[in-house]
């Protein structure tokens, strides 16, 4: 059984990607007691399927690193993961909070060692990698999750997969009796930072990424980057598994359209520009097939990342094409081929590439019917900061399309909201 | 003086307004952010020398001449591919056939344009007999240019018109005459009504 020690001077973070692990750690280090509460197997949430970040183009595992250190080393933080919270009731400073585990079918007993997963033979789309390849029934979300400890998929319980899995393990580390567990607890204060997901591109149909192999999101090609990644850290063309050099990036691929979301994705234009630099990293600035071409409304890479965009602009591999591209469709070889008029000189284009990148936009996690608590949600989704929220405060991406920096700057400012909150319990309680 | 001088004496320089205030759904004009769909996606437009985004561009850019009497929105098939696709959700077609009538009214269309001829024939036909004589369409559409080519035109087309007589589609005694709606002079009336009233508001609005 879980237990949870909790009260109302307690802070419940929900989501544990970056903006959540800060709000929980800045709220803890200021003594707070803090239950941290993780839908997926693991921590990390979106950083941990980048390759990189711009604009520094460092590795987002050194800052996730940095994070879980002191998210361990700093005691006074409950993580929960396997964990959604189901129902919450009550005021500020004086809420009950419903979450409900799924099991693992794995103990704390793990050691990672993988014997498991070779002995299972079921396969399963593998989320992490955006279903561009397969783990097994038994496995390690990716090879630096935290926690590190595997993980059985229930849809081997009841299998012989399962109980060749447990004879596999010689640390007593599974136990396929685990069930679902409900868990109450208090909390004086909500911290929600349940992130993003990539806009479903299978809605903007002219772009058939639901009939082209070759026609890929933004979020599949930082995965295709990571040398652990469903390619081994090659750009590859799904249709024929040939190295695709000449690249094609299509902004505002479901974003600033009123047929899809209204909003401004505000990353993308600067996560299709960090992408095009990794074209001249796989192949050499001397491999003269290497091209990137980015066709766009107009990149919006604001405030000082326009030294970024300087940058890219002056790259002789990569050219900009100002045009909302009409319609994809594709030659006998399966290229990709892009369609369209440009806005400088209104030139009628039909351009031929190995592989598109549709620079997808940000949708908030939580829809808003599925919000488990009354919650001020603006008209794209995003959780609006409003005084009726009572001591429910939002960071991250579940309050607006944010990059990392001020993904982070808005959980410092929730994990202090909700510190004034417990804060102010604590006062009445003396 | 003409309504078209009136017009320019009053909106002198700045068509976009002119448009926003006479041209059916012209206000939307302003909300286009000349991202290109529209132009990509007209299955048309290689055919035509402004696209959409073109001419609301140019509108902005008091290109009022080339604007009301380009050819290109008489071409619009209403196959309606830029309104689907258009991002800001602006009514294309409409606005293409509300600058077409505007450019009409104020005298501008080019008469050589053949859709321009098509549309005028089609409605001067309905007006005749208040429901449009297909048999008198037809045959004025294959004699447009003429006797030889209207011979020409009617043989090639032969197998379709029998065939559209066989399905009572089109009836060959309509070329008496035709027969009409039962009350002619009160949608005439109606129309004539309807037309009046568009005059006044152009001619108040030139004002
Ligand atoms: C293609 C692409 C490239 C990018 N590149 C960069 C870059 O180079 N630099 C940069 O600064 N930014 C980049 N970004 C933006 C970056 O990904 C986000 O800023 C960052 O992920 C925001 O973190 P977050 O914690 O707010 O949300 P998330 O990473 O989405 O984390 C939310 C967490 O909450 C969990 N969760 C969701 N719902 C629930 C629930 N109901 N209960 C419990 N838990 C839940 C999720 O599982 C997840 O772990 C990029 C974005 C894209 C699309
Ligand atoms: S569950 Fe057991 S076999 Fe599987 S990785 Fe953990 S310790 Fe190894
Ligand atoms: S950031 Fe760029 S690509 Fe993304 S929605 Fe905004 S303009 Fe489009
Ligand atoms: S698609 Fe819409 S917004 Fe884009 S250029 Fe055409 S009219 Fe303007
Ligand atoms: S409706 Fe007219 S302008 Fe629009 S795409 Fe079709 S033909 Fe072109």
């Amino acid at each position: 059984m879980t237990e949870v020690v909790a009260t109302n001077q307690t802070i419940l973070v929900v989501g544990a990607g970056i903006s959540g692990i800060t709000a929980a750690v800045e709220a803890a280090e200021t003594g707070k007691n803090v239950v941290l509460v993780e839908k997926r197997a693991y921590m990390g949430g979106r950083i941990s399927q980048l390759y990189k970040y711009f604009p520094k183009l460092c590795f987002p595992s050194c800052g996730l690193e940095i994070n879980q250190r002191r998210l361990s080393a700093q005691g006074g933080i409950t993580v929960l993961t396997m964990a959604e919270v189901s129902g919450v009731t009550g005021a500020e400073g004086d809420y009950t909070a419903t979450v409900k585990i799924s099991p693992r079918y794995v103990n704390e007993n793990c050691t990672a060692c993988g014997a498991c997963a070779d002995a299972v033979e079921a396969e399963f789309d593998n989320d992490h990698n955006y279903g561009m390849d397969k783990h097994k029934g038994a496995y390690l979300p990716y090879n630096m999750a935290k926690p590190e400890r595997f993980v059985i998929d229930p849809r081997i319980i009841g299998t012989e997969d399962a109980e060749k899995a447990k004879a596999a393990c010689k640390y007593d580390a599974i136990d396929l009796d685990m069930q679902e567990e409900t868990v109450e607890f208090k909390a004086g204060a909500i911290i929600w930072a349940t992130g993003w997901t990539p806009y479903d591109a299978n809605k903007i149909q002219p772009y058939g990424y639901d009939r082209y192999d070759n026609v890929i999101t933004s979020v599949e090609f930082e995965r295709m980057m990571d040398k652990f990644g469903p390619t081994g850290g090659k750009i590859l063309r799904p249709g024929d598994g040939k190295e695709a050099k000449d690249i094609a990036f299509i902004q505002c691929a479901g974003s600033r359209d009123r047929n899809h979301l209204k909003h401004c994705s505000r990353i993308c234009c600067m996560a299709s520009l960090k992408q095009s630099t990794y074209i001249t990293e796989q192949y050499g600035a001397e491999d003269e097939d290497a091209k990137g071409t980015i066709y766009y409304i107009d990149i919006r890479s604001i405030d000082r990342f326009e030294d970024f965009y300087r940058k890219v602009q002056n790259d002789p591999k990569i050219s900009f094409v100002k045009s909302k591209v009409a319609n994809i469709i594709v030659d006998k070889e399966n290229n990709p081929v892009v369609k369209g008029v440009d806005t400088e000189g209104y030139h009628r284009y039909e351009t031929k590439h190995d592989l598109v990148v549709l620079a997808v936009g940000m949708e908030p996690n939580v829809t808003k019917e599925s919000f488990p608590v009354e919650i001020a949600i603006n008209e794209h989704g995003f959780i609006e900061a409003d005084e009726a929220n009572g001591g429910i405060f939002a960071a991250g991406c579940a309050s607006d399309a944010l990059d990392v920096n001020r993904a982070v700057q808005s959980a410092t400012a929730a994990a202090l909201r909700a510190v004034q909150v417990v804060n102010k319990v604590a006062g009445a309680e003396g | 003086m003409s309504l078209n001088t009136a017009m320019v004496e009053k909106y002198r320089n700045n068509f976009l307004q002119e448009v926003a205030g006479n041209v059916e759904e012209g206000d939307w004009v302003k909300m286009c952010m000349q991202c290109g769909v529209c132009a990509g996606s007209c299955p048309l437009g290689n055919a035509w020398e402004h696209t959409p985004q073109k001419l609301f561009m140019m509108i902005r850019a008091n290109k009022r001449d080339e604007v009301l009497t380009s050819d290109s929105m008489w071409m619009c098939t209403s196959c309606y591919n830029c309104i689907v696709r258009c991002p800001r959700e602006l009514p294309i077609t409409h606005i293409m056939h509300g600058l077409a009538t505007y450019a009409k009214k104020l005298g501008l269309a080019p008469q050589s344009n053949p859709t321009q001829w098509f549309s005028e024939t089609f409605w001067n036909n309905m007006m005749k007999k208040g429901r449009v004589n297909e048999l008198k369409l037809g045959l004025s559409l294959y004699f447009k240019d003429g006797f030889v080519s209207g011979i020409k035109e009617s043989i090639a087309h032969q197998k379709l018109g029998m065939n559209m007589m066989k399905a009572k589609r089109m009836a060959p005694m309509e070329i008496m005459g035709g027969h009409g709606v039962k009350d002619l002079s009160g949608l005439q009336k109606m129309i004539k009504k309807a037309q009046d009233i568009e005059a006044e508001r152009l001619e108040a609005n030139s004002k």
